[in-house]
């Protein structure tokens, strides 16, 4: 039963785990609380063609041409859906729906000349038991510098989210707020790339958020109970992964996901059953 | 003192020559008819909108943009009451202002928010998440919230709408207590029966300032005819419409 702890490769995986699991916990409360899930999935695939761009340019993969190449594409689609919007009768999610998908078909098409960087699986979703010690370094410092960034700025974050007129008001940058929390959402994405691949990297930025707000009104516990459901989510699916034998990426999503159904079943305030029962 | 306070919303004028000085432990009314610019003053004295011209000043020095003693509550459907926050989260809120980043949340503060939850007779509640609680429970909490910020003066935007008769006489005895320790409440009416007995200054307006002046002086049924009489311009550009 414990033979995987044995395996430098699991070890590592294990580890990724936590880090990349506890980050995107974390920071899926801001997703949960700006209502973004959808604009964070639309983003999660443009991240594709960004990185196959540079890796064209560049020759070669690296978590920083990685993060400019899905930072690049994101304001690409970004923007492209607000300029759209502002000068045709077509609304903003339209928009970012056909060019989310245009980007996507864009970015698959490109793997053919990615060389050793080819392989669509790996890009769609992920494979946590190849993560290197540099990887995790890396991830160590991403993870550092998004939980250190949301903890400082943790008061005007939450007041721009809440009211930002308010926010605004009371001297908070709320430009400045919203551009540091899409950085920091570009951050996490790039390093749950690795773990869950593009497609599936939506599930650990919106799932532990989701699933915390169905048994908290607590802020604070959102956000770290967020932390703790992504990291022990993400180990305990690691293990079952290796156990009943089926690739790590989707088995932490269908753990999370998971955990979120029985929240929405279960939660004793807001459960679908309590709320049968009160009525 | 509030002096000449123009504020538009690109070309459109949404208000313009405002003036009313006014101290501690009056009790204003902004009454006027849907877009005539109420919520859109209040905005602009709490510095939520930019004024294009006029001063605001308080206590002898002039407010450029936002002072922690000015407070603003929401209209209740400017809110989004499903944010995960408890009461006394959101009465923490009131401290942001005096901890700016890097302060730690310390003692004075705890107990600048147990004051405000005592005040507000809504300690029992300090659990509850914001939508839990009824209309009047929900102003309190946002009342709470503007004295753990220690503000003297309360700018509330339509504070008795969607208020039960319990919920607002008990709002209404909570107003003239806060105004009887010296704040200063400006709040955006547009019940004209209730108002004399809810306020004790009234500003009317319709775009340009009509009046201002104690209630029963202001509020005259000639007066009410004349500045209701003519429809704002910019009513649907300038302000949400009142229920």
């Amino acid at each position: 039963m414990f033979a995987p702890f044995q395996d430098p490769f699991f070890q590592r995986a294990l580890l990724a785990g936590l880090l990349i699991g506890f980050t995107n916990g974390f920071f899926s409360g801001f997703v949960v609380l700006r209502r973004t899930a959808l604009s964070v999935s639309a983003l999660s695939h443009t991240m594709l063609p960004g990185i196959a761009l540079g890796i064209l340019i560049t020759g070669a993969l690296t978590q920083a041409n990685a993060f400019i190449g899905a930072l690049t594409a994101a304001l690409f689609v970004g923007l492209g859906s607000v300029v759209v919007s502002r000068t045709s009768r077509i609304d903003q999610g339209t928009a970012l729906a056909i060019l989310y998908t245009t980007a996507f078909a864009l970015g698959v098409a490109a793997l053919k000349y990615l060389g050793n960087y080819g392989d669509l699986q790996h890009w769609l979703f992920g494979d946590i038991r190849l993560v290197s010690s540099n990887d995790l370094w890396l991830a160590f410092a991403i993870g550092s510098v998004i939980l250190l960034g949301s903890c400082v700025f943790f008061r005007p974050l939450l007041l721009t989210l809440f009211e930002s007129s308010v926010a605004s008001a009371q001297g908070v940058p709320v430009r400045a707020m919203n551009y540091l929390l899409f950085l920091m959402l570009i951050l996490a994405l790039v390093t749950s790339l690795q773990a869950v691949g593009c497609v599936l990297s939506v599930g650990l930025l919106v799932a532990p958020g989701a699933t915390m707000s169905l048994l908290t009104n607590r802020t604070p516990v959102l956000f770290w109970g967020g932390g703790i459901l992504g990291a022990f989510g993400s180990v305990l699916a690691l293990l079952c992964a290796y156990w009943i034998d089926i690739p790590a990426g989707p088995a932490i999503v269908i753990v999370l996901g998971t955990a979120f159904l029985l929240a929405f079943l279960l939660s004793p305030k807001y459960g679908l059953l309590s709320g049968i029962r009160r009525s | 003192m509030i002096r000449n306070v123009e504020v538009s919303y690109g070309s459109v004028a949404a208000l313009k020559d405002i003036s009313m000085a006014t101290s501690c432990g009056n009790r204003v009314a902004l009454v006027g008819p849907n877009g005539a610019g109420k919520s859109t003053l209040l905005k602009a004295i709490a510095g939520l909108v930019p004024r294009q011209g006029g001063s605001i000043q308080w206590r002898g020095t002039a407010v450029k943009k936002w002072s922690r003693e000015f407070a603003y509550l929401p209209q209740r459907e400017e809110v989004d009451w499903d944010f995960p926050i408890t009461v006394s989260g959101l009465v923490e809120m009131g401290r942001y202002p005096h901890l700016g980043l890097w302060k730690r949340y310390a003692d004075k503060d705890h107990q600048a928010v147990e004051k405000a939850l005592q005040t507000l007779g809504i300690t029992d509640l300090r659990d509850r998440q914001i939508c839990e609680l009824s209309g009047g429970q929900q102003q309190r909490a946002f009342l709470a919230r503007a004295l753990a910020q220690e503000a003297h003066v309360l700018l509330l935007d339509e504070p008795f709408t969607g208020l039960d008769r319990n919920a607002s006489e008990s709002l209404a005895h909570l107003l003239t207590e806060l105004s009887e320790e010296g704040r200063l409440i400006l709040a955006s009416h547009h019940d004209l029966e209730s108002a004399p007995q809810l306020f004790n200054e009234c500003l009317l307006l319709n775009l340009t300032q009509r009046d201002f002046g104690p209630i029963a002086k202001v509020l005259t049924d000639s007066a009410i005819e004349k500045a209701f009489a003519q429809a704002p311009l910019q009513a649907s550009t300038t302000e949400t419409s009142n229920p």
